[in-house]
């Protein structure tokens, strides 16, 4: 009996990777994030929608800590990766990042080479030995974002020199690049185009099979397409969070209803 | 006329033509703003631009060329005997000018009639004595040609400021009724109005130029004549400064080119750390109340005059260098040093580093600081690897500013490294700039034909060319990384 529960307890946890629980957060003034639970499970996309400045954002900067570097935002609530409280005054928010990795709206390759804003992570954290050891994982990682084909005989260039789209793959693969156990995704194709958006969408896809991926997203269909589970924001509370199908077909919330439905937001 | 009142009058057609070039564009739309092309602001504004800008433009030439007339007009009175040379002619004209001066202010007291002042007799007054009564002193007696020569002056001057006077008025006259005739309806003013403002900033941005052409130009003639009386060999090779107004100079550039690249080095050693560093701290670090006391209190030292800075190298840093440093470490036992110039005057420059930096990194999109956190980078690491190079750029172009500064540097280095030119390596001993030297040549009685006064102008030549060059070079850094980076 005692050892049927510990399987069970042991399958769950490695399902799910991140559990919040009570999450506010303030704005100085401002309550922003009102009392939110969200599970994460591995190895899926979570997909956050809602309309602007419902908090969405904000939310996906508590999983890794970028508040932190806002001074006047304050986070209270748990939120466990692996079971460990992330914001317990012993994790130290720069290890948790490179766990928790981030891809932003606007493409922000750093002003340096293809080849270093790749390594930017591996070399910070020390996870080559050599120079063979970083030059395999700069490939692999612009391999999975698919850029590989695109950029192998310019590696020199500086990464500020390619199209919007191949910015934001450059940046995927660079938070690739540090293997995250989660990657956080706020709205990575509101900038590109249709043909850009399509690759990133698979390459999404491709990366559900080794992280948990969260993103947030103004486009329901992007949100349908790609995600598993969905979560639906309205004024810094959490509407309704289920599976990505059960909340489009079928949402329980009058207000997500209308949401997905175009008549709010 | 006085120029005052010249100026006057043609501000005056111009704000009447304001006026005038506002009512007659409403008349002619009827009242109704909506049928004229323009509002009628720009109506007004171009009758007051065509009535006030050539007028004031012609003004200008008129009053740089006009003394210049007159001088040529009345050096060919002076007989060849009186002046033999053309120092002893610009004497003798000075005395013209002064004399005429003289006479002017006489008749403005009354000591005179304007008349009598033009029908002095040299041989009959003594002009000297009279002239001294109302306070104007001469250095020597006048003679009748000089006399004769200041009347011509007066005469000449008089003619031309009332055709100055006249013509000026007639100019502004005319634009403001050129202006005021075509004022209809359907003339396009706002148009007209850009392109006059678009003219002003023309001359404005050339006038810029144009200086800085006229100040290469003045340098490098006089640096001709320089190099005439001495050996160009020996200025740019030679390693001993020893000028002698009795001749026999040596006159080598060497030694002030090594104390004031020594001095710069050394206070680009003490600038550039400290003032990158703090404002790194400023940008990125210090909490907004912190940066705004810090801030402001590190520009204070940008507006300490250098004067200042001087007595603080001579009486402090000098002897404390002397005492704790210098003599227990058997460098010398001088006070004034490269290393007490380059120290202070690297405090000096700390707020130039500092505060121009500071824009700089404050500049650096917040999105790649994001970017390198979200990574799991430390906050020195992001500083390190990612908004230091991206700010690299105007760092570079903010530390040769602070080079071309301290090049130029003159009083600091005066009393904190001495005016002694000499070729070493020690650090405590007494040297001495460029440009000390330029002021060093310059006061006093100096004869503007001897290769000891003309020296100064190749020094500054040579002094400019190698900011120039610096400033070359800071561009070139800045355009090739901006090619780079965005």
């Amino acid at each position: 009996m005692n050892d049927m529960t510990t399987i069970e307890r042991a399958v769950t946890t490695s399902e799910k990777k991140i559990d919040a629980k009570g999450v506010n957060v303030h704005y100085a003034d401002t309550h922003a994030i009102k009392n939110v639970d969200v599970e994460i499970d591995d190895k899926t996309v979570t997909a956050f929608i809602g309309p602007s400045g419902c908090g969405k954002s904000t939310f996906l900067r508590c999983l890794n800590r970028m508040n932190d570097t806002i001074d006047i935002c304050r986070v209270t609530g748990d939120i466990l990766l692996d079971d460990e409280d992330i914001y317990h005054p012993k994790v130290d928010p720069v290890q948790l990042r490179a766990k928790v990795g981030m891809v932003f709206q606007k493409p922000n390759p750093f002003p340096k080479s293809i080849y270093d804003n790749v390594a930017y992570g591996p070399r910070i954290h020390g996870l080559a030995q050599n120079k063979a050891d970083l030059d395999d994982i700069v490939e692999k990682s612009l391999r999975r974002a698919a850029l590989w084909n695109e950029v192998k005989d310019r590696l020199d260039k500086p990464g500020t020199g390619l199209s919007g789209g191949q910015q934001q793959r450059l940046c995927i693969a660079r938070a690739v690049a540090t293997s995250p156990e989660v990657l956080l995704m706020d709205e990575p194709c509101s900038a590109l185009d249709p043909i850009a958006t399509a690759q990133v969408e698979n390459l999404i896809d491709d990366l559900r099979s080794r992280f948990s991926v969260v993103i947030v997203t103004h486009s329901m269909a992007q949100a349908s397409r790609i995600s598993q589970k969905t979560a639906f924001f309205h004024l810094g509370e959490l509407i309704e969070f289920g599976d990505t199908t059960q909340i489009f077909t079928n949402p329980v919330d009058p207000r997500t209803e209308s949401y997905i439905t175009g008549r709010i937001g | 006329m006085p120029l005052i009142w010249i100026i006057a009058i043609v501000l005056a057609l111009g704000a009447v033509g304001y006026m005038l070039g506002r009512q007659r564009a409403m008349a002619s739309a009827g009242g109704d703003i909506r049928r004229l092309h323009s509002l009628p602001v720009y109506y007004g504004t171009n009758v007051f631009l065509f009535s006030v800008v050539p007028a004031l433009l012609v003004l200008c030439v008129w009053l740089m060329v006009q003394p210049s007339v007159i001088q040529s007009r009345v050096t060919e009175m002076i007989p060849e005997s009186a002046a033999t040379s053309a120092g002893e002619l610009s004497l003798i004209m000075t005395d013209v000018r002064r004399v005429a001066d003289g006479l002017d202010r006489a008749v403005g007291q009354g000591a005179l009639t304007a008349d009598e002042a033009n029908n002095l007799r040299a041989e009959e007054t003594n002009i000297r004595e009279s002239l001294g009564a109302i306070g104007v002193a001469l250095g020597s007696d006048v003679t009748p040609e000089v006399l004769s020569a200041a009347q011509r002056y007066r005469s000449l001057s008089s003619a031309g400021n009332l055709a100055m006077a006249s013509a000026i008025i007639a100019l502004s006259a005319l634009g403001f009724a050129y202006a005021y005739l075509r004022t209809t309806r359907d003339f396009r003013a706002r148009n007209t109005v850009e392109k006059a403002i678009m003219a002003i900033l023309i001359l404005a941005s050339s006038i810029a130029v144009l200086t800085t052409v006229g100040i290469v130009l003045s340098m490098i003639l006089e640096t001709a004549d320089f190099f005439e009386l001495y050996d160009w060999r020996q200025f740019f090779f030679g390693t001993e400064w020893i000028p002698s107004f009795e001749g026999g100079s040596e006159l080598g550039l060497l030694p002030l080119l090594w104390g004031t690249l020594y001095i710069t080095i050394v206070a680009l050693v003490v600038s550039v750390p400290v003032g990158l560093f703090a404002a790194i701290y400023l940008a990125e670090y210090a909490g907004p109340k912190t940066r705004s006391i810090a801030k402001p209190l590190i520009e204070v030292l940008a507006g300490i005059p250098t004067i200042v800075y001087g007595l603080f190298a001579l009486i402090t840093v000098g002897p404390m260098l002397r005492d704790y440093f210098a003599e227990p470490m058997g460098f010398g036992t001088s006070s004034s040093s490269v290393m007490t110039a380059g120290l202070v005057m690297g405090i000096m420059l700390i707020p130039f580093v500092s505060s121009l930096s500071d824009d700089i990194i404050n500049a650096v999109p917040q999105s790649l600081r994001d970017g390198s956190y979200g990574l799991g980078a430390t906050h020195s690491e992001t500083i390190r690897q990612v908004i230091l190079p991206a700010a690299l750029p105007g760092i570079v172009g903010a530390i040769l500013l602070a080079a071309s500064r301290a090049i130029g540097e003159t009083m600091i280095v005066v009393m904190g490294a001495g005016a002694a030119a000499r070729l070493s390596l020690n650090p405590f001993e007494a040297m001495t700039t460029v440009t000390v030297k330029i002021v060093g040549q310059l006061t006093g009685d100096t004869d503007f034909s001897s290769p000891e006064a003309l020296v100064a102008f190749a020094l500054g030549l040579t002094l400019f060319v190698l900011t120039l060059g610096l400033n070359v070079l800071a561009l070139y850094i800045v355009r090739k990384y901006r090619e780079q980076y965005e």
